[in-house]
């Protein structure tokens, strides 16, 4: 097969007037992880559903394994799997009987299906609980199983449609493991999320989207260059110290640092040490710190670098909420 | 496999995941029985004694019409599961997924035909406790029993649509009784439709409610048919080759809310 697992290029969708994919162009290597990284309503929702076969675009083409996903829809369907915002499982089917099912949809015959949702859930730690309906799981538990469900066929194509959202920190790392351990074995997998830190940890190269453009493709580094990566912020005790901190950080900072009163800023490049490192330097140079941290880069310094405006900003004239309408 | 073969196992599947969960929701089972009977003693104690029905008991000509309403409304589970399973996002799953396009909803509705044998059964044995006595041969009798079958199947489709079109269950549920109930009752089915004033009762005199009540009466009871066995066979199928289609379509175009 070709190199690249999925190809998009000049996908447009509207709903009604407004225009949720504008234009898009990407691509994702075959057994990569690609990042779909936006505000909500960005569009990437629509993207998933148009790359998963749930919806046809008014223009512009997507190949999946392959395939196109209009003419070609009911034989991709064997070749992908879906993992949604919400967990798509039967609350009142138990973990087995939801996978069971899901498994025998795939056609993948009764003893198969069977021995596969198995597998399944002894791999997402769900055995305990693989006889109780899935409306006592509780929303880690839920999103596991519907992981399964996904990788339930063996897709060599997965579809994650903000995977870890509204999971508690250890749940997330949990399934970043899990989408880890996928893409090792040789799965391509297409994510979507609205964290720049997920995106960082998971992805081998991101797209940004905004107001359904991609507005930056590269990898998390490369991203990160692009809007100034890591800064140190520094609280100093008198602003009178501003010009001697300036000079202190001058050598640490990749920019001249800048001051606004008693806060400063220097930005950086991340590295163990930096934080002491800098101490050191200001306490050299005599001047008093109240608090000293490194600030990451947030999705909102990716927005702000690449569009001007806040992830959060509504532009008055449009409707960019659409996706979540649809989605919510 | 051939394409109909796929449909009817994917059906299968769908079918009894739909089947499964009814022990586990027992206010559903209630819903399906204590609820008819309910109507049933109702209307034959509470409202029987003031409805002029000539040459019936009130029980014998309440009967087959509140059997069909009920089997009518036995399609309302597919409503709101339909509506249950966009809103979860199953929906999307199974779209997703390498199945026919009909099973969904073909696992749907034939999944309340069990049910509405359970109601059947459920509503006879109280008819006959209340009075009710069938007339005929056991031919007629079982043909009664089909064609309310059919209707029922019929009706689960009307109700598909309404689940495909519905964001919440309450948006189901609000549908199915300001707009399929009422006409239940603009027919033949609690009082005879010679009583209603001229409009009304040209409107429930064609009402597919009425034809098939009457048919219904006329293979348990004996009451002269005209046409209704067989115009209700016909409405039965128009309502299937009008709203099956119009649900299989929205199907595949339906959204996750």
């Amino acid at each position: 097969m070709n190199d690249h697992a999925i190809v998009v290029e000049g996908l447009e969708k509207s709903y009604g007037s407004v225009r949720a994919l504008c234009g898009v162009d990407f691509a994702a290597r075959t057994g990569s992880i690609l990042g779909l990284l936006g505000p909500n309503g960005a569009g990437k929702t629509t993207a998933v559903r148009v790359l998963a076969t749930l919806l046809e675009p008014d223009g512009g083409t997507a190949r999946v394994a392959g395939l196109d996903v209009v003419k070609d829809a009911g034989a991709l369907r064997a070749r992908i799997g879906l993992a949604g915002q919400y967990a798509a499982v039967d609350e009142n089917l138990t973990g087995f009987e939801n996978l069971e099912m899901v498994g025998r949809l795939y056609h993948l015959g009764k003893a198969e299906s069977r021995k596969r949702a198995q597998e399944l859930l002894e791999r997402f730690e769900l055995t305990d609980a693989a006889k109780r309906p899935a409306k006592t799981y509780s929303g880690g538990m839920r999103r596991r199983l519907d992981l399964g469900a996904a990788l339930l066929a063996r897709p060599p194509v997965l579809f994650l449609d903000e995977p870890t959202t509204g999971l508690d920190p250890r749940a997330r790392i949990g399934m970043w493991e899990t989408i880890e351990a996928r893409v090792q074995a040789g799965t391509t997998v297409l994510l979507t999320t609205q964290y720049l830190d997920e995106a960082d940890r998971l992805a081998d190269s991101i797209v940004v989207v905004d107001h359904g453009r991609v507005i930056a493709t590269g990898t998390s580094d490369e991203l990160k260059d692009q809007i100034g990566g890591e800064r140190l912020e520094v609280e100093l005790e008198d602003s009178g110290d501003a010009e001697p901190a300036i000079s202190a950080l001058a050598e640490l900072a990749q920019d001249r640092p800048s001051a606004d009163g008693t806060t400063l800023r220097a930005p950086v490049r991340a590295r163990p040490g930096i934080i002491p490192d800098a101490v050191r330097r200001l306490d050299a140079a005599g001047v008093g710190v109240v608090d000293i941290a490194l600030q990451r880069p947030t999705l909102d310094d990716v927005f702000i670098a690449l569009t001007g405006h806040a992830a959060e900003e509504e532009p008055a004239d449009e409707a960019p909420q659409r996706e979540e309408v649809t989605a919510a | 496999m051939s394409s109909l073969a796929v449909t009817i196992e994917d059906s299968l599947i769908l079918a009894r995941r739909n089947l499964m969960r009814i022990p586990r929701q027992p206010d559903l089972l209630i819903a399906y029985t204590v609820q008819p009977v309910m109507f049933v003693l109702l209307f034959v104690y509470v409202f029987g004694g003031a409805i002029q029905t000539p040459g019936f008991d009130y029980v014998d000509f309440l009967m087959p019409g509140i059997i069909v309403q009920s089997i009518a409304f036995g399609g309302f589970v597919t409503a709101l599961g339909l509506s249950e399973d966009v809103t979860k996002g199953l929906i999307d799953r199974f779209r997703s997924l390498p199945m026919s396009r009909a099973a969904v909803l073909a696992g749907r509705t034939s999944s309340d035909v069990p049910l509405n044998c359970l109601s059947l059964a459920v509503l006879l044995a109280v008819g006959f406790v209340a009075g009710f006595n069938m007339t005929t041969g056991a031919g007629d009798i079982a043909l009664g029993i089909l064609l309310l079958l059919f209707f029922g199947y019929a009706f689960s489709w009307v109700f598909a649509l309404v689940g495909l079109y519905s964001s919440t269950p309450e948006t189901a549920n609000a549908i199915g009784f300001t707009a399929i109930f009422p006409l239940t009752f603009a027919s033949g089915i609690f009082v005879p439709a010679a009583s209603m004033p001229d409009g009304l009762r040209q409107f429930a005199e064609a009402n597919p409610f009425t034809t098939v009540t009457d048919a219904v009466r006329h293979l348990w009871l004996g009451t002269p048919a005209n046409t209704d066995v067989w115009m209700s066979f016909v409405w039965c199928t128009a309502i299937l080759a009008v709203f099956a289609p119009l649900a299989v379509n929205r199907y595949r175009t339906v959204a996750a809310r």
